[in-house]
């Protein structure tokens, strides 16, 4: 396996991701444009109405970043490696030197550069526009960033292994998005919700990010439990898309 | 001659199905092998395990005297496969697909040389949701000889091809063959095995019933069924029938 075929198929598959247009437009654009609506709304600048004494588009912004990783990974990725599937496209490289893995692996690569280019334009457009400041704990916000997308992968490849078409990863991974953008405060922020629904939050992979998150921008490292519990995630999602994902 | 394809007692079940019981057959250097069947007889089986994408349950395959199982990565640069119902992505390009293709193998072929070979120079910018079915056959062949294989495995050639298209891609067979590729190709066409094969193998429930050039096996047929002239087909409907043991 040469190094040029793996070039050349990652930039093949993304390509197709942006002809594709759904991980540009909702991944990338979209998320930033809802922070440039909320920006725009009185209602979340003014402090007086903040959590903790900060505007609440402070508190939105970590929850914006858990939008970027769960629109890219739920919405993305199960339809894509799923169509994939059903359509022969993994049976047909299983054939060439190449095998299928390495799609798997070109899409996690596309995923995840993605995510880093939206992010960094959400946090760059929040300074610049609306004086939201930078993670003041930039390593550990990197840190809880990596562990969500690769937690959120994790669940993509779990939806595309149960669900024999396209079209059904794409519902489930839609309600998936939309059950774990609640959890994680998009309506409400977790600060915010009565202590049950918070904990149950706390312990949901995206609403454990968004805390990570919440830590490490206001300067301090998340407690350990929760970088575990992402790290947990990670794992298990992992070793399940392993051995329940099939070629065909 | 060189074998390059050799399938001995090869057995597969899926759970309490048998879907090859005893198929056996070699293959020599250049030939154009034919292994003919009705639906469900064990032809696409008896190809994928040739193609390492199945493991048998029983026998022994060697393909240019590998296993395609355990030398999986040796094998798939010199096998070109042409699969039954496998598609590309949708908004992949005609071009690209074969430029991907290409950079998986060692030594592969000219693009260029083979989409014209095809046809399909004047659709290498059309996207494969939307080609045609015919269109889709021809890159399906292109992607299969992209490699520059020593075998290549046809499985329903020119399944959905006109007729022009079908004469076509017989003729880019016969120069596939000429440049010394030995062809395995699967078929339930009697007109195609029979311009095409030099020998058959008809796989009957799981077994191979005859193994023969068409000349041979017709002549066969017009003898037993009292004919002075019998075609292929005559000759697979009276060997798979249920006067199967006549021969």
């Amino acid at each position: 396996m040469s190094t040029d075929a793996l070039r050349r198929l990652t930039a093949t598959e993304f390509t197709l991701f942006l002809r594709d247009k759904v991980g540009p437009i909702f991944g990338v654009l979209f998320p930033t444009a809802l922070l440039c609506v909320f920006g725009n709304i009185d209602f979340f600048t003014d402090p007086a109405n903040g959590i903790d004494g900060q505007p609440l588009l402070h508190t939105y912004t970590p929850i914006l970043v858990g939008f970027v990783i769960a629109m890219l990974a739920l919405n993305t990725l199960p339809p894509t490696l799923a169509s994939y599937r059903e359509q022969g496209v993994l049976r047909r490289l299983r054939t060439t030197p190449v095998g299928p893995a390495r799609v798997l692996g070109a899409q996690f690569a596309i995923c995840l550069a993605t995510a880093v280019v939206s992010v960094i334009l959400l946090l760059a457009v929040a300074r610049l526009a609306f004086d939201v400041p930078l993670p003041r704990q930039p390593f550990a916000f990197a840190l809880s960033a990596l562990l969500a997308a690769l937690a959120l992968i994790g669940i993509a490849v779990l939806v595309a292994a149960v669900t024999p078409t396209a079209k059904a990863a794409n519902a489930i991974g839609s309600v998936l998005f939309y059950v774990m953008m609640f959890f994680a405060g998009l309506w409400l922020p977790i600060q915010a919700m009565p202590a049950v629904l918070r904990h149950v939050s706390e312990a949901t992979p995206l609403g454990a990010a968004v805390q990570a998150l919440s830590d490490a921008g206001a300067g301090h490292w998340p407690p350990a439990w929760r970088l575990l519990l992402l790290a947990g995630y990670v794992v298990v999602t992992a070793l399940l898309g392993i051995r329940l994902f099939r070629w065909e | 001659m060189t074998t390059v394809i050799e399938v001995q007692e090869l057995h597969k079940r899926y759970g309490d199905t048998v879907a090859v019981a005893d198929v056996s057959f070699r293959v020599d250097e250049g030939e154009i092998f034919g292994i003919l069947g009705s639906n469900g007889a064990g032809k696409t089986t008896t190809v994928e395990c040739v193609e390492g994408l199945r493991r048998a349950d029983g026998g022994t395959i060697r393909v240019l005297g590998l296993d395609p199982v355990r030398d999986r990565a040796e094998l798939t640069q010199q096998l070109g496969v042409q699969l039954q119902d496998a598609h590309l992505p949708e908004k992949l390009r005609v071009g690209e697909a074969l430029d991907l293709y290409r950079s998986f193998y060692r030594t592969p072929a000219d693009p260029a040389a083979l989409m014209a070979a095809l046809g399909l120079d004047e659709i290498r910018g059309t996207r494969f949701g939307k080609l045609s079915g015919g269109q889709q056959q021809r890159l399906s062949i292109a992607l299969a000889l992209i490699g520059n294989p020593r075998v290549a495995v046809l499985d329903e050639l020119t399944t959905g091809l006109d007729p022009r298209a079908r004469r076509e891609t017989w003729r880019l067979i016969e120069d596939v063959r000429a440049r010394g590729v030995t062809i395995l190709l699967v078929t339930h066409f009697m007109d195609e095995a029979e311009r095409l094969c030099d020998r058959v193998a008809v796989i009957e429930a799981g077994r191979v019933v005859a193994v023969d050039s068409p000349a041979a096996l017709t002549k066969r047929a017009a003898a037993e069924l009292g004919v002075e002239r019998a075609t292929l087909e005559d000759a697979f409907v009276a060997l798979t029938g249920e006067h199967a043991d006549v021969h």
